[in-house]
């Protein structure tokens, strides 16, 4: 189960990779989302995937009676999802807007911030 | 596994909550000014107020780690490895009380520079959000947290970097969030390595039991991967260039927060898990980061020389001084590669630290004695680090008020500040020799100090490397005060890009002065009396080489 | 997308998914659901309405703006932490009280107060994002 995962993490990986790399802000932002995702499989498979009893404890008693699930991947994995998704809605009305303001999505030709020719600074006195 | 006493039993006083209240504090003040959106002009009198309250939380929490050693408390009640750790040892005290410091300076100089618009978009309460998550990564004691904090830091920056929505803005602020988001998200694959690993996110507990690990290449990729994600919070040097693309375009006190803060917080992180929790590993790669740091220097300190523009030059001071912090990072004891026994932790009783190699010493001032090379070099780097936050924050905000007055931060535009503004010349001539490093300001002793630990580790390239930024931040800086300030005002229209805008002047308020004579303050005491601080941070880098104490506050039995 | 179909169901819809979510908050303790996606679902319904009605009749609906009421769920949230200063206990600790009201016992909790803070961080959050996305889409 866990070299299943694994693989499916790097295929996920290669993906968004290939995504952020593009030049394109749309782009880069659904490989930012699919690299978060990928984030999450990969911690789901570093908490150990077993097939065991829900992390329950039974009413009266003070620890698990049997071997449980490891809650805590469960619980990084939520915050994850939670930041991610903040994130992503965050990036999707900047990316919205840059795209509305500079009319372009392309970063190659956003140089609003660094002009290109930006001549050199004064050599003498 | 599971023993029915996961809880901390123990009643806690008030002045354990000190180790929580920056953050605490930090929140509830944003969020109050948040529902208060509608009364702008109140704003300045509860942040300020709020911040001098953080700043006063900070230097008490910095006391009582002086006096008894590394604070935790454990949220919750749960005990060590399963809750989440808020631990204080001196580093983060030192960094949350400077850090405290500095926002206090920018609230107030935001008070008398920001127009009633500008701040009806919320600049004090994201400044309070992003304060919160600064002063929560130098706090936690969990990397999961640490992570956490670094999203809610990230949160507050991303508001205050697009406030206003100018298109310069949008197109600086794309740049910075897609970078810093796929460098945290790296930050986040590589804690969840370290968890299949580990099986704990504690990093008391990780340093603990690193020992295990030893010469495992998996341990190797994480530190490696810890390096890259970092190396990209702070700007070191093939990752850097996020930042000239984005720290001039916003508010000039955001920008100066931004440029003080927000790389050391990427420093602090690196010192705190790749120093302090895999030594052996850090030992593998000091080359590496020692390569980084020359380059980071030199980047930094030619990409000044190249800039016509006050703001953007600045930007690459920022990175200058990012490499000279890393170099005191690739600084490693000779011989010295395995790690130091933290497995007897539990029995270091809090307070007392020893060296890395072994000789007892006490927490005396620097230079009296010999400690190891990696232990002179990291203090060196920690008060290299509290200078920058200060002078780059100061030099932001100078900048930012000389750009106002003479109505352009263009080099070819501004003059004649030293005839208009006497005072503000003088500061800004202080910040400028202290960024270059040169005495009897804050940025020559720590650089003293890095250099001498360079040569005595053996790394005389890096030493030069690190006299040579120094010479070229001189110069740069020479240009900046002889242009800006020291010349007659250029004639209208003789400067070649003044031809696309007229210079539009604003007034200076004197008041907004305060905060740049506070830092001033500092940077001249720190480059007079170093003692103080050099002991200071002397007492960080030993707990970082060698973090008995830091594992002992946390399985001590809560503080 | 204003069909009369879709403006006609739209409020009862969010009424509805409005009352689940709470619903999904206050049985968070104990089973599945909690203040994040009983946040998400109030946020949905807000969005709808605005989708249905546009954004305006959303806006005089809330009455606060998105940003104060995620700022109130902020300050439940610290304030559930600070609750265990008084009680000498680590910060974040759940501290219980059971009052009963009209016959019932009632459970109380500091995490019931830090979920309901989730809840409207969240729904503040989400719906300012969401009501801004669709306030450019009419323009």
């Amino acid at each position: 189960m866990e070299a299943t995962l694994s693989l499916v993490v790097g295929c996920l990986f290669a993906v968004a990779l290939y995504l952020i790399l593009s030049k394109h802000i749309i782009r880069m932002l659904l490989g930012v989302v699919l690299l978060s995702n990928a984030v999450n499989i990969l911690i789901f498979t570093a908490g150990r995937v077993a097939s065991v009893a829900p992390p329950l404890v039974p009413e009266g008693a003070g620890a698990p009676l049997s071997a449980v699930a490891n809650p805590l991947p469960q619980a990084l994995i939520l915050t994850a999802i939670v930041i991610s998704f903040s994130f992503f809605a965050f990036l999707l009305v900047l990316a919205y807007r840059a795209y509305q303001d500079l009319g372009t999505d392309d970063t190659d030709r956003m140089r609003v911030a660094e002009p290109e020719n930006d001549g050199l600074p004064p050599l003498g006195y | 596994m599971l023993k029915a006493e996961a809880m901390v039993h123990g009643a806690f006083s008030p002045a354990d909550f000190l180790v929580i209240a920056p953050v605490a504090v930090c929140f509830l003040f944003g969020a109050v000014l948040l529902m208060a959106r509608k009364r702008v002009e109140w704003h300045p009198f509860v942040a300020i107020p709020g911040f001098a309250l953080v700043l006063g939380i900070d230097v008490a929490l910095l006391l009582k780690v002086a006096a008894d050693g590394p604070q935790t408390m454990m949220m919750g009640n749960w005990r060590p490895p399963f809750g989440i750790a808020f631990t204080v040892d001196m580093l983060g005290a030192l960094f949350a009380a400077t850090a405290g410091f500095v926002a206090l300076c920018a609230a107030i100089y935001a008070t008398f520079s920001m127009s009633r618009t500008e701040r009806r978009y919320g600049f004090f309460p994201f400044l309070f959000l992003m304060m919160g998550g600064v002063s929560g990564a130098f706090l936690t004691g969990d990397i999961f947290n640490l992570y956490v904090w670094f999203e809610v830091l990230l949160i507050g920056s991303f508001g205050l970097l697009i406030l206003g929505s100018e298109h310069e803005q949008l197109d600086g602020a794309t740049k910075y969030s897609f970078l810093n988001l796929v460098a945290t998200t790296l930050f986040l694959i590589t804690t969840g390595y370290l968890y299949g690993l580990f099986g704990t996110l504690n990093m008391a507990d990780i340093a603990q039991k690193a020992g295990r690990f030893e010469n495992d290449g998996a341990l190797l990729t994480i530190a490696l991967l810890y390096l890259v994600a970092f190396g990209m919070k702070a700007a070191a040097f093939p990752l850097n260039f996020w930042l000239p693309a984005s720290y001039h375009t916003p508010r000039f006190v955001v920008s100066a927060l931004f440029a003080g803060l927000l790389t050391k917080v990427g420093v602090y992180a690196l010192i705190r898990v790749l120093l302090m929790l895999f030594p052996p590993q850090h030992a593998d790669l000091a080359t590496l980061i020692s390569w980084v740091a020359i380059l980071t220097m030199l980047a930094g300190a030619l990409g000044a020389l190249a800039q016509s523009d006050l703001r953007r030059l600045l930007n690459y001071f920022v990175i200058a001084g990012i490499g000279t912090i890393f170099a005191g990072l690739a600084v490693t004891d000779p011989g010295s590669g395995a790690a130091p026994a933290v497995v007897a932790g539990a029995a270091q009783a809090a307070g007392t630290i020893t060296a890395a190699t072994g000789d007892a010493a006490a927490a005396a001032p620097l230079l009296a004695q010999h400690p190891g090379a990696m232990v002179v070099a990291l203090s060196g780097a920690v008060f290299y680090a509290l200078h920058s936050i200060v002078v780059m924050t100061a030099l932001y905000l100078a900048g930012g008020t000389a750009a106002r007055l003479s109505g352009s931060s263009s080099l070819f535009a501004m003059g004649g500040l030293w005839r208009q503004r006497p005072g503000l010349a003088a500061l800004m001539l202080v910040f400028l020799l202290s960024v270059s490093g040169l005495p009897p300001f804050s940025g020559f002793w720590p650089k003293v100090i890095l250099v001498r630990g360079a040569f005595q580790a053996g790394l005389p390239l890096l030493g030069a490397v690190i006299l040579l930024t120094g010479f070229l931040m001189t110069v740069a800086s020479a240009r900046v005060f002889a242009f800006a300030f020291w010349r007659n005002p250029p004639e209208r229209g003789a400067g070649t890009d003044g031809a696309s805008f007229p210079p539009q002047k604003e007034p200076v308020p004197l008041l907004s002065m305060l905060p740049l004579l506070m830092l001033a303050v500092f940077v001249v005491i720190a480059g007079i009396l170093p003692q103080w601080l050099v002991g200071l941070t002397d007492v960080a880098a030993r707990g970082v080489v060698d973090p008995a104490a830091y594992v002992g506050s946390v399985f001590g039995g809560g503080s | 997308m204003r069909t009369v179909i879709f403006r006609f169901t739209a409020p009862y819809l969010t009424a509805l998914m409005v009352l689940f979510s709470i619903f999904v908050l206050l049985r968070g303790h104990n089973d599945p659901g909690g203040g994040f996606i009983g946040g998400l679902i109030a946020a949905s319904a807000l969005a709808i309405y605005g989708i249905a009605c546009g954004v305006g009749p959303v806006r005089r609906a809330l009455y606060f703006h998105p940003m104060a009421i995620s700022a109130a769920g902020l300050v439940a949230a610290v304030v559930a932490g600070i609750f265990s200063v008084f009680a000498g206990t680590g910060f974040m600790t759940g501290l219980w009280v059971f009052p009963t009201l009209f016959g019932t016992e009632v459970a109380l909790s500091t995490p019931m107060l830090f979920d309901i803070g989730v809840y409207l961080v969240v729904v503040g959050g989400i719906s300012s994002i969401a009501l801004a996305l669709e306030e450019r889409e009419s323009d």
